[in-house]
């Protein structure tokens, strides 16, 4: 049997809605489990990266928590795939860059009409955010771009059986969109 | 000396978490905290867009649940519009949204959740989660994918796409349904709704297999909280609220929607980029309430199809005369749900007024508030938008389902930790333990800090003088 191709993946700054693409493979996923075994990732207990083959980042980096993954698994994969506009371009998270991070988190924790006293989180357990949202090309070298919000599962599937054929995918102009 | 433990991160749900356990002198649990590390900003940054674009911007808050948001912000700019929808867009949204509950809990079920249930809490890490399930058990795994993509191709063929559709807009829908579509969903149906019997029936024979391990796991008094239609059923599209306290007594009845801010208020700590709601008149933390399956069960007389109510009186025993408070009993809640969504479905794309295609209605009102609120998977929605008289969001106010269970989640960390960890002794399979707690809420951590964001899960353990003396990550 042919070992199977290491995947990691990691969120950052997004919706899960790429990952709910990934698993709206519905039947197909069951042929890549033959194919691809996926260690540390939100949707399995593994937590810790080690080398993988293709690692993959859905969201962007608005947080120093966010930079930390991002380089973290940057360092533990061979090729770095990005899905989704948050990912490649920044998406709907940048538009927060049109306020001061003051302002998101006083609008957020203090003005809100049903909040009651309330303060600006700031504990040590949480990552401070960071000025900008940026796209995870900002923050470390990406290999190769899936973008869509979210790209559809058919485009996911083809980057990812293109990637395990040993080729850099380079989406038809079908199955590439941006909404 | 006293200690502390982090679980970072919280995998299997949707977001970002971690949770921290801090022992007393003794080695014992003096406190246990989920802390949710994002925030994304919506509050704020939607303010000088316009509210017609909101129902897609808004989505963007979820990806599980977009739907959701959807409906909650088009209801919210229907209330601007000061209209009332045709019977038939009303349908189509109907539909589109019990398509998602199908979805959404057959996500969760089958592939966050249900690897827990079948392989054990202390199973293989590398094998606990749904490719584990699908190597493992593919018949299992085979049932929840087709179950879960009936929904979501529902939501396609109404909304073009199976995450973030565009199908609601202020007013109505933006396209009909075709006989085409309805009869592709007929024949699937029967199928579906025998599968979802399937579901419940397996968590039943979980539950009568595991005892005390299920009554008494992360089991704690609050009170409910959800909607509910005129006939006191489970509702999940409009209604009215409902809030029970831990016996079981109705607190608030008929409470309209446009009214939340005269019974919840939100606490915010340092320490959670998720706000904590409260019952306003039992004031902070007395005030706690769940919402999702468990709340709104618990606080409905029945469920509007027949298979489903034959469970919910089998769910309404287990809590004897009073409420169900165990939380592993959110599966059971979940997955009655999903059969009452899937014959839900039936009905409704069996009615011909769903193929009209008169589905929108037009006004030139513009009110300067609007109010939505919606039974998302995860519990009540709520949207609240103000605007100037060109429509131009001035402010933006969100309650989103996991923040309601906020509380309630960090009780039932607390719960856990305390069975096991004592007199500094902390036993082996805590790490998964703690994050089956939370998974029971299926909380959706990038929507409830659509102020900020996401969850994965460590726990660090502190020891009294504040420094980590266990970090623990599978």
């Amino acid at each position: 049997m042919v070992a199977k191709v290491k995947i990691a993946t990691a969120w950052l700054d997004c919706c899960s809605g790429c990952h709910m693409s990934f698993l709206d493979l519905d039947e197909a996923l069951i042929g890549l489990a033959d194919a691809i075994e996926i260690t540390a990732s939100p949707i399995t207990d593994i937590k810790e990266f080690s080398p993988v083959d293709v690692g993959i980042i859905e969201g962007a980096v608005s947080t120093t928590h966010d930079e930390e993954v991002a380089r973290n698994l940057r360092a533990n994969c061979r090729i770095l795939m990005v899905w989704g506009d948050c990912a490649c371009f920044g998406g709907i998270c940048t538009m927060r860059n049109l306020f001061s991070k003051e302002e998101i988190l006083r609008r957020s924790y203090i003005e809100t009409e049903s909040t009651k006293n309330g303060k600006i989180p700031s504990s040590e357990d949480l990552p401070p955010l960071l000025e900008q949202v940026k796209p995870v090309n900002q923050v470390v070298k990406v290999d190769c771009y899936v973008p869509g919000c979210p790209p559809s599962s058919e485009a996911i599937h083809y980057a990812l059986t293109e990637l395990l054929e040993g080729r850099i995918p380079v989406l038809p102009s079908e199955i590439m969109r941006f909404d | 000396m006293t200690r502390k433990i982090v679980i970072e991160p919280v995998t299997r749900v949707e977001g970002h978490g971690k949770v921290t356990i801090h022992l007393d002198d003794k080695g014992n649990v003096a406190q246990a905290r989920f802390h949710v590390t994002q925030v994304r900003g919506f509050e704020k940054f939607c303010e000088g867009r316009l509210f017609w674009e909101m129902p897609v911007i808004t989505a963007r808050i979820c990806g599980i649940c977009p739907v959701s948001h959807h409906l909650a912000s088009a209801k919210a700019g229907d209330a601007i519009l000061g209209v009332k929808l045709t019977p038939t867009a009303e349908s189509l949204r109907r539909l589109i949204h019990m398509a998602q509950i199908v979805q959404s809990h057959a996500l969760h079920f089958f592939h966050l959740a249900s690897p827990d249930l079948i392989f054990g809490m202390d199973a293989d890490p590398t094998k606990r989660n749904v490719m584990g399930l699908i190597a493992e058990m593919p018949e299992l795994a085979e049932k929840g994918i087709k179950i879960r993509a009936f929904g979501q191709k529902i939501i396609e063929a109404l909304g073009s796409k199976r995450v973030h559709p565009i199908a609601a807009v202020p007013g109505g829908m933006n396209k009909a349904l075709s006989l085409d579509e309805g009869d592709n969903i007929l024949k699937q149906i029967d199928e579906v709704i025998t599968d979802c019997q399937f579901a419940v029936d397996l968590i039943k024979n979980y539950y009568a297999q595991h005892g005390e391990e299920v009554t008494d796991f992360a089991d704690f008094d609050t009170g409910y909280l959800g909607l509910i239609d005129d006939n006191g059923n489970v509702e999940y599209y409009d209604g009215k609220l409902r809030l029970k306290d831990s016996k079981g007594i109705t607190i608030e009845d008929s409470v309209a929607p446009e009214d939340y801010l005269s019974i919840i208020e939100e606490k915010v700590e340092d320490w959670s980029y998720l706000k904590f709601p409260y019952y306003k008149k039992f004031g902070y933390p007395a005030g706690i309430y769940r919402v999702g399956p468990l709340g709104r069960l618990n606080v409905a007389d029945g469920c509007s199809t027949p298979l489903a109510n034959r469970e919910f009186a089998n769910f309404k025993k287990l809590g004897g005369s009073g409420v169900v408070s165990g939380s592993l009993y959110y599966h059971f809640a979940r997955l009655i749900e999903m059969l009452n969504a899937a014959e839900e479905i039936k009905s409704l794309v069996q009615s011909e007024i769903i193929y009209s295609k008169d589905i929108w209605v037009n006004s030139r009102q513009i009110n300067d508030e609007g109010i939505g609120v919606i039974e998302a998977p995860r519990g009540t929605l709520i949207h609240h938008y103000w605007v100037d008289t060109s429509g131009k969001i001035r402010r933006v106010n969100l309650i989103v389902a996991t923040g309601h269970n906020n509380l309630a989640m960090n009780r039932a960390v607390y719960n856990v930790a305390k069975e096991f960890i004592k007199g500094g002794e902390v036993a082996e399979g805590i790490l998964n333990q703690v994050e089956v707690a939370i998974r029971c809420y299926d909380p959706c951590l990038s929507c409830s800090t659509h102020a900020l964001g996401h969850m994965p899960l460590e726990i660090d353990i502190y020891s009294s003088d504040r420094n980590i003396c266990r970090r623990l990550r599978s």
